[in-house]
């Protein structure tokens, strides 16, 4: 049955190639439905892999080629198969069939519409790659092809000079990212003589052996990757400017999965990181500070996909405040959740984009609720769940977070309430600015509003209705108890795949801290009302903003200036006292130097330019000669 | 035997070629090029049948009394180079294809030539005939960039090419000697015995002067000056041969001489040689990014990933050597690529300034999805050859120093900002007056860049025959080690 697994990327990547070599002249709607169908075919697979694995399979490593041997380093190219990789099998798959229809009605009438669809299955094919290595280097197979794919869909209308900078700037901090991955892949190695997670954890031995300092720099090293793919402070700039690609692929690689890859790692990894204080320490830190920064820069955004962007980011930060409390299964549970309600924002968004021809500023907006009712429906489920109100799915994963939080540290706590309140305010102000009012917008816009296709709303109703029930496979104790139901599914699920927090808190604070969240989440909310909606407050034009605050969030803490200042100048600066002075002057200078100190000595040099290849041969000769002389 | 026929076949038809005249010149040396290929796969199949192992060796004595011998073994590392070589013969000698030269036969004769001296020094297990290899495959290349360079000022280019990689082998001759005063035999394993034997600070000494030969040749910074210049002056088949095949003696030479000969010596005293080879990466990186021509960009790319394999290598570990194997055979296929990009840009644009150029995926989808294959092959993606050599280098590297890993890894980070940068530059954007007539690529460029894509692929995604190929010989060779 494992053997099935190695069907799931292979479909996509056959996608692919037969899209590339052999896709010209082919309809539209035969590459859309051929793209389409070959994540269909890996979805059908997934679940029979999932399946199994519900029923309590044990975790198979399926080898499908030799690849890397050198002396006591052996890596096979082998994919393991286990509840967590099958669980993220079943989404990634899910998540990207949808979108892969969505994108035949958005994408239709773009000229590199096949180009496109290829881009979209390769990418899907190296996210499977990714979850399914039996090792870090598989992994990272996956992980750098992600990037890659995500470089070629941010810069997909290429013609745009600023598309590709946003390109190269993502490849490039990724790459940032990944140097910390393979450093710490690197001492791993060296303190463990492997890299496969089998060895590493599962028979659990090997880890154990590693110097305390070591692990944390194992550790901090392999985060900086997550960092990197998960931008997380200091590392996050390259995701907001990400959106310059087409809306689908924010949908897809930008929120729902390849995003996610660093909260899979540090899950993957969680017996490296379950007993390293220090390391799990930096991640909560680096989480909630994040957190905060994209949910603060989200309120004042008026671009509908940077507003998802910086939220996406403060998501993802959230995630790993659970990742470094040690409660991964938490973690996934939130990554999964925010699939389905991310994935349906930027599908959303995508649909009030291409029914305003293009418009992206929600200043220009406004009224679409009855131009576009099933956006508007969807969307707003969308944003409920995200605000995080029971029981949308929402709920449920980010109440786990705030209660782990609350166990481990009572600072975080609070700043994680801040997020939830700043995410159901921004949420909210987006929500109403752009589908309630009045439209805004020119009026060849309006004449020209209309509601998408159904490739489009199909799967935007599909994630609507996940994003209500998402929640369901991590109740919590209290609310399962109650219904009857079966609590905390997941974490049942990945128990044996990831290590689990030992928690004991009373029904009593499980409760009370789900009343808390979601007061804070409802004033919040009725907080933008009450502004947006009730007194019908616009967003400030850029020259209207006064207080220095808003110019500071609107300016994203002007933390792209910051680097470009400390960082790329320097860089390009030092480049050119490379290319200018040492180089010419003092490198070669000194070559040049003894060169004419021989002229000078001997007249050699002279001799030489004349181009005399005798007197080569003849050194060379010499030296032979000396040889002989010596022996 | 078959060792003798893969440097007998090339020195004979370099003979044929000088003689016959210009006519069919360039056939008659392709087909030499893909003779030659299929000997190195009969080899590569009787090394990995494991039998007849002596069709693979040769030894007759040649001046007895002093203990040089013609002496030559393929054992998998030496095979994974001949490899190197004869497969990137025909790939040289087809991308000049469609260009005239004056004297071709002089010219394929010359590279023919130089070929053999190089699988000569890549097969011998005699380090005076090594040296001998190595020196001499200088002066085909000499003339080659000599008569055939249109470049300004090329007489005191390739004067200071010659020159200066002429004065670093003396050091290497020195270090020779200087072992075989203890041994009286330049057969490598006395050579080996002998130079184990000395002290750990005497090894140190005679490292150095090994490390400064090869150093000049790889070239590592500081002594890699002749070297952007060399290249930008030469035919592009020069420069392909020269970055390709022939400065991978001097990498192979740490492999083959230093590490069995002086392990302790590059241990305990061989610190300052990883941290040149790490400071290259960083400096080559940085004059990478301020380069505006493309064919200066590719000669400082070569020293930042050449620092990075120097660095590996001399870490002296399984996974070093292995990388070092690989990254020299992916290096060369990728170095070559870029260069028939490089050919294919100049001879469209008369120029290789990038910034004056932008849009051509515009005009030419197809040029620049090929190109984008390579670029993704020199920043070391996985599923290319770059990543595997790459990945196992710094693996090995780390096993010394995880600082000089940061510094050589930062290749990954800055390979990525000049590698992209220029891609940007050149192909991206809308097209300009200069690009907009970029024409289609014919059948011979399309070729060239299959086949390069094609090897790039394929041995990033299943590089195992040729990791297990050299994998038991470098085991082999640490043994000797330890």
């Amino acid at each position: 049955m494992e053997k099935l697994v190695t069907l799931v990327p292979l479909f996509p990547l056959a996608g692919f190639l037969y899209i590339i070599f052999f896709g010209k002249g082919f309809s539209k709607g035969f590459i859309g439905t051929l793209a389409s169908s070959t994540i269909l075919l890996s979805f059908i697979v997934s679940v029979l892999v999932f399946t199994t694995q519900m029923h309590g399979a044990h975790p198979a490593v399926v080898k499908v080629f030799d690849w890397i041997t050198a002396g006591s380093f052996k890596v096979d190219f082998s994919f393991l198969v286990d509840p967590l990789s099958s669980i993220y099998l079943l989404f990634i798959t899910g998540v990207g069939f949808l979108i892969h229809v969505y994108s035949t009605g958005y994408m239709h009438d773009d000229e590199g519409f096949s180009r496109f669809m290829a881009y979209l299955n390769l990418f899907v094919f190296f996210m499977l790659i990714l979850v399914l290595g039996d090792s870090y280097v598989t992994m990272f197979v996956g992980w750098e092809g992600v990037g890659v794919c995500s470089f070629m869909l941010i810069g997909f209308w290429y013609k745009d000079m600023k598309n590709n900078d946003a390109a190269k700037k993502a490849f490039i901090v990724n790459r940032i990212g990944d140097l910390g991955l393979i450093i710490g892949m690197c001492l791993l190695f060296a303190y463990t003589g492997t890299l496969k997670f089998d060895d590493l954890f599962i028979s659990g031995s090997d880890i154990s052996g590693i110097p305390g300092g070591v692990a944390t720099a194992i550790g901090i090293s392999l985060f900086i990757g997550a960092m990197g793919k998960s931008a997380q402070i200091p590392l996050h700039t390259w995701l907001p400017d990400a959106m310059a690609g087409p809306t689908p692929v924010s949908a897809l690689i930008h929120a729902a999965t390849m995003v996610t890859a660093g909260i899979y790692m540090v899950a993957r990894s969680s017996e490296l990181y379950a007993f390293n204080e220090v390391a799990s320490q930096v991640i909560v830190w680096a989480g909630i500070l994040t957190s905060i920064l994209g949910a603060t820069i989200a309120l004042t955004q008026n671009d509908i996909k940077k507003v998802l962007a910086y939220s996406t980011v403060s998501q993802l930060g959230l995630m790993f405040v659970a990742l470094g409390m040690g409660a991964y299964s938490t973690a996934v549970f939130h990554v999964i959740t925010h699939a389905f309600f991310k994935a349906l924002l930027f599908l959303g968004s995508g649909s009030v984009i291409h029914g305003m021809g293009g418009e992206q500023d929600i200043r220009r907006m406004g009224g679409l609720k009855k131009h576009m009712p099933v956006t508007h429906l969807t969307f707003l489920i969308g944003t409920i769940a995200i605000a995080g109100v029971f029981p949308f799915a929402g709920f449920f994963s980010k109440d786990q977070i705030v209660a782990v939080a609350f166990e481990e540290n009572k600072i975080v706590f609070i700043l994680s309430l801040i997020v939830s309140a700043c995410t159901a305010f921004y949420m909210f102000r987006l929500y109403f600015l752009t589908f309630h009012g009045k439209f805004r917008g020119t009026h060849e816009q309006e004449h020209h509003l209309h509601e998408s296709p159904k490739s489009m709303t199909i799967p935007l109703v599909i994630l609507a209705a996940l994003s209500v029930v998402g929640g369901f496979i991590g109740l919590p104790h209290a609310v399962g108890e109650e219904m009857g139901m079966h609590w905390h599914w997941l974490d049942h699920f990945l128990q044996d795949a990831v290590v689990m927090p030992s928690m004991h808190m009373t029904m009593g604070t499980e409760l009370l801290l789900m009343v808390i969240a979601t007061v804070v989440a409802l004033s919040s909310i009725a907080y933008a009302w009450s502004i947006y909606k009730k007194r019908g407050v616009l967003a400030d034009e850029d020259k209207d903003m006064k207080s220095s605050a808003q110019k500071l969030l609107y300016n994203k803490y002007w933390i792209d200036e910051i680097y470009d200042t400390i960082i790329r100048k320097p860089v390009d600066r030092i480049s050119d006292f490379f290319g200018k002075f040492m180089e010419p002057k003092l490198i070669d200078g000194l070559v040049e130097g003894t060169g004419s100190l021989t002229k000078a000595t001997g007249g050699i040099f002279r001799m030489l330019q004349s181009g005399s290849l005798s007197l080569y041969i003849f050194v060379f000769i010499i030296g032979l000669i000396a040889i002989l002389l010596s022996l | 035997m078959l060792t003798l026929l893969l440097i007998a076949i090339p020195l004979f038809m370099a003979g044929a070629i000088f003689v016959m005249g210009s006519k069919s010149a360039r056939q008659l040396a392709l087909i030499t090029g893909v003779v030659e290929l299929l000997v190195t796969f009969a080899a590569i199949w009787v090394e990995k049948s494991g039998n007849n192992p002596e069709l693979l060796t040769f030894n007759k004595q040649w001046i007895g009394p002093l203990g040089i011998s013609y002496a030559f073994s393929l054992d998998g590392i030496s095979l994974v180079m001949v490899l190197l070589t004869t497969l990137l013969l025909p790939v040289i000698i087809y991308s000049s294809f469609n260009k005239t030269f004056r004297n071709p036969h002089v010219f394929y004769g010359l590279m023919l030539l130089m070929i053999a001296s190089m699988i000569g020094a890549f097969t011998t297990s005699d380090g005076l005939m090594f040296y001998i290899f190595y020196e001499f495959a200088l002066i085909p290349i000499y003339f080659m960039i000599l008569i055939w360079s249109h470049a300004e000022g090329r007489a005191r280019i390739t004067l200071k090419f010659f020159l200066y990689t002429l004065f670093g082998s003396l050091f290497m001759l020195v270090s020779l000697l200087y072992v075989y005063q203890h041994s009286h035999s330049f057969a490598l394993e006395d050579l080996y015995a002998a130079g184990q034997a000395l002290s750990a600070y005497e090894q140190g000494w005679v490292f150095a002067g090994f490390f400064i030969a090869f150093a000049v040749k790889i070239p590592v910074f500081p002594f890699h000056t002749w070297q952007p210049a060399t290249y930008n002056a030469a035919p592009t088949a020069g420069a392909m041969l020269l970055a390709g095949i022939m400065l991978k003696m001097a990498s192979y030479g740490l492999i083959r001489l230093v590490l069995p000969m002086l392990p302790e010596g590059v241990a305990e005293y061989g610190t300052w040689a990883l941290v040149l080879a790490s400071v290259s990466v960083l400096y080559a990186s940085g004059m990478a990014i301020v380069q505006k021509k493309f064919k200066l960009l590719i000669a400082y790319s070569s020293i930042a990933h050449l620092g990075v394999l120097t660095a590996g290598i001399l870490s002296g570990n399984a996974q070093g050597i292995q990388g070092g194997v690989m990254e020299m055979l992916s290096h060369g296929i990728i170095t070559v690529g870029l260069f028939v990009v490089y050919d294919i840009i100049e001879s469209r644009m008369s120029h290789d300034e990038m910034h004056r150029m932008g849009g051509i995926r515009e005009v030419n989808p197809q040029f620049a999805f090929l190109f984008f294959v390579i670029v993704m092959g020199s920043v070391a993606l996985p599923m290319t050859s770059g990543f595997v050599g790459e990945f196992l280098l710094l693996l090995g590297l780390n096993q010394y120093s995880t600082a000089l890993t940061i510094v050589a890894g930062l290749t990954v980070v800055l390979g990525a900002v000049y590698m992209l940068r220029s891609f940007q530059a050149m192909m991206l954007g809308t097209s300009n007056a200069h690009t907009q007539h970029f024409a289609p690529l014919n059948q011979q460029e399309k070729t060239l860049l299959y086949i390069i894509v094609a090897m790039i692929v394929i041995l990033g995604v299943y590089p195992d025959p040729i990791l297990s190929l050299s994998n038991p010989s470098v085991e082999t060779l640490l043994q000797g080690i330890h």
